[in-house]
């Protein structure tokens, strides 16, 4: 599994997407830094890029990357390997190289800027923990739905399906619920639906530690109210983890029933 | 050494195998699979390689099922129909992850001089032109020297002299003792190699045997004629030991060749 990681890593990294994925961080990061001048507002900035960004691209590139490496996949499924090292050898391949991009994308310029001589090191680091935790899931979402699909047409749409159902109709599906159902108490929903959207989780465990309650929106200020920042950072950290988990099992059932 | 029983496949209602029975045992031969496109030819090998899993029946390898095994693989070297590697890697890395997977023992180097692919190693594989992948789709394929070869359509965008090499090469293989599996389209390469042919259609094995047989049997002197024969003229599936067939309306099959005992 290792050595197919680090060859898909190694193909990744060569491919023009990744030098582009990298070249707009490093611009839009550069831009932001140079023209705020402040780097906790930046932070914040580049929170809501990330939380839409990140999880678009590695939609894409994920279900890109399977269907691109079809028939080399055929060739590594006729070698004395196990199926699922083959996966996750190229789905961990894929994570990492899109993380790769971010953490240079962003880091370059923050640490040019003087990162590490401000006090918004640790709230930087959480930014890009998100960063790369969503890369991680949704590739592993897409690469998930390109491996159940053979029709290239249908994995595209349904990957983007689910990435647009979670960065942008969960939220409206989610107001409606709450709007239609405001003479219950829905505090417990509301958490429980919180946890069901990655995006959400992510976004809410930056602002539990960057304490910027203004813009936690309804979940975020339940989440805090219930469980204070500590907990509350321990619960979205703990179901960030399933979230990474559950694409990699479904792959290994997806992939060991599969035909070739 | 490779035992299939009673193999059935199907994608959705597309029945692609259906019930094959086929025992591969000798050594040094050259076996060519047969058949018009959809008759489950890559199915069957793919079956054999555990990368399409049966709906029914066994595979055995050495006497134990390959179902849920991969093992068994190191003793296979296989050439896909469709030669696409990962666009910016090099070809000397793509040997090299082989290498890695399967182990460092192999004969590259003298396939690499074989197909002139020297010039070529430090090219991204995406910039190689069809008939170059091919070659290093080749070269991956014998890099070792497992006892058999299951090549799926090695002919495809070959100029003539690396044909002519990927013969001799062939030929080589066979006098070294390895058993050769090999689906292709190109009937005088089966005429020039083959030492025994498995004609399938519509999921079943319709003939087995040498091609003299099968000219003597289809009553032609030209192989591609015999072969075009069984093809308008479909006959009963063959029905020797270890292959029965389903048993046609014979009122609609004009042609039944005899049963062959291989």
């Amino acid at each position: 599994m290792f050595k197919i990681m680090q060859y898909s890593f190694f193909d990744l990294m060569r491919s023009r997407w990744s030098y582009s994925y990298f070249g707009f961080f490093f611009l839009f990061t550069s831009a932001l830094l140079w023209l705020s001048g402040d780097i906790a507002k930046v932070v914040i900035s580049l929170l809501n890029v990330i939380l839409i960004l990140c999880p678009l691209i590695a939609t894409m590139f994920g279900v890109m990357y399977y269907y691109n490496s079809r028939e080399f996949t055929e060739l590594l499924l006729a070698q004395p390997v196990k199926r699922i090292a083959i996966f996750w050898g190229q789905f961990l391949g894929l994570g990492f190289s899109l993380s790769l991009s971010l953490l240079l994308g962003i880091g370059i310029p923050f640490l040019a800027y003087g990162l590490l001589a401000s006090m918004e090191i640790w709230h930087f680091s959480i930014l890009l923990f998100n960063g790369v935790v969503l890369s991680f899931i949704f590739a592993g979402l897409s690469f998930l739905i390109a491996l159940r699909y053979e029709n290239r047409i249908r994995g595209f749409g349904l990957a983007i399906l689910v990435w647009l159902f979670f960065a942008v109709l969960y939220d409206g599906f989610f107001l409606l619920l709450v709007m239609h159902f405001r003479e219950y108490p829905l505090e417990k929903v509301a958490l429980a639906a919180t946890l069901l959207n990655p995006i959400d989780l992510s976004r809410i465990l930056v602002l539990l530690q960057l304490d910027v309650s203004a813009l936690m929106g309804y979940t975020g200020a339940v989440l805090q109210r219930f469980f204070g920042s500590g907990l509350g950072s321990i619960l979205t950290l703990t179901s960030l983890v399933v979230w990474t988990t559950l694409p990699l099992l479904a792959i290994r059932w997806v992939a060991e029933r599969k035909d070739f | 050494m490779i035992t299939i029983q009673n193999l059935h496949k199907s994608f959705g209602r597309n029945q692609v195998l259906q019930g094959i029975d086929l025992t591969l045992q000798r050594q040094g031969a050259i076996t060519a699979v047969l058949g018009p496109n959809g008759s489950g030819k890559t199915t069957l090998i793919k079956c054999l390689l555990g990368m399409v899993i049966p709906n029914e029946g066994q595979i055995c390898f050495a006497g134990k099922p390959v179902a849920k095994q991969w093992e068994y693989r190191a003793q296979i070297d296989y050439l896909p129909q469709i030669a696409r590697f990962p666009e910016n890697l090099r070809v000397r890395e793509i040997i090299r992850l082989l290498q890695q997977i399967r182990g460092p023992h192999t004969r590259d180097q003298e396939l690499i001089a074989l197909f002139g692919l020297s010039p070529y190693l430090d090219k991204p594989l995406g910039s190689l032109s069809g008939g170059t992948k091919q070659k290093v789709n080749l070269t991956l394929a014998f890099m070792y020297d497992s006892p058999i070869v299951i090549l799926d359509e090695p002919t495809a965008g070959l100029d003539p002299v690396a044909l002519i090499h990927l013969k001799d090469l062939l030929a080589r293989e066979k006098a070294r003792g390895k058993m050769i599996l090999v689906t292709t389209h190109i009937m005088s390469l089966v005429e020039e190699l083959a030492d025994e042919i498995v004609f399938l259609l519509e999921g079943h094995i319709y003939f087995r045997g040498t091609i003299a047989e099968l000219k003597e049997q289809c009553n032609e002197e030209d192989f591609e004629r015999a072969i075009a024969g069984i093809l308008t003229r479909p006959a009963q599936p063959i029905a020797a030991p270890e292959q029965v067939g389903p048993k046609p309306d014979k009122a609609s099959l004009p042609f039944i060749p005899q049963p062959t005992t291989h």
